[in-house]
């Protein structure tokens, strides 16, 4: 599973390696992707509520 | 008022990203609903500054951005948010094996400076090139890779994966891959 990314004799200290990289990219786009749900009704309702001709904001 | 259907479809498909992105930088799963609401609202206003056939999840990010910053702004004048109350309201948390990690990386990156996160997360996460973010969050593209830079350094000291060794390379390979020759 240990994926051999690093270059020899390039510095690690100043950026971070590639496996750290990837590490945080995949962990990032995990948590992401948790968060994705269908669009919640309300907003389904509200964008057919708007565009119905001459209504009213509904948040007011 | 009346709008395109094609355009209000194109809303609805961006709001499930939209959506991530405001729970992502807000920490709260109601406040996001509100900013996704305001944004659409604002959206419909605005309609006639969208160019038809131009990125519209990019056009509705921009928006909710501006809205996230102009009143996290004013909120913070308001009251002052402790570190653990980001993300208290959460609500939409996997279950099992994957929770400790995600609890773990939420509270990292709640700790980002904001704009650090939301370029982070444009880039990361929501699928936008350099270029794009820069339009989003009204900067430069050498900014954004700056602050991506920064959100990344940060993030891998909160979570501890700084360190090559934590990924847990034998022996050899950390002899081969892993040394310390500084330059």
């Amino acid at each position: 599973m240990d994926v051999k990314v690093t270059e020899p004799g390039k510095p690690a200290s100043a950026a971070l390696t590639r496996q750290v990289q990837a590490k945080l990219g995949q962990q990032l786009r995990s948590y992401y992707e948790q968060l994705i749900e269908p669009p919640p009704d309300r907003f389904v309702d509200l964008l057919r509520q708007l565009e119905k001709p001459g209504s009213k904001d509904p948040s007011e | 008022m009346t709008i395109d259907a094609s355009l209000k479809d194109e809303m609805l498909a961006a709001v499930p990203s939209l959506r991530a992105f405001a729970i992502s930088l807000s920490g709260n799963v109601d406040r996001a609903d509100d900013l996704v609401q305001e944004t659409l609202l604002r959206a419909f206003a605005n309609i006639d500054s969208f160019t038809p056939g131009t990125n519209m999840g990019a056009w509705l990010f921009t928006i909710l951005r501006n809205l996230f910053r102009s009143e996290y702004r004013k909120r913070r004048r308001e009251v002052e948010d402790a570190d653990g109350h980001y993300a208290e309201t959460l609500t939409s948390q996997p279950e099992q094996s994957g929770h400790i990690e995600f609890r773990e990386f939420r509270d990292a990156l709640g700790k980002l400076a904001d704009d650090q996160r939301e370029a982070l997360i444009l880039v990361g996460a929501s699928g936008y090139s350099y270029e794009e973010t820069a339009q989003i969050c009204g900067c430069a593209v050498g900014t954004i890779k700056s602050r991506v830079n920064r959100a990344r350094h940060r993030l891998a000291k909160l979570l501890s994966i700084d360190n090559p060794a934590d990924f847990g390379p034998d022996a050899v390979t950390r002899a081969v891959y892993g040394r310390d020759d500084r330059a």
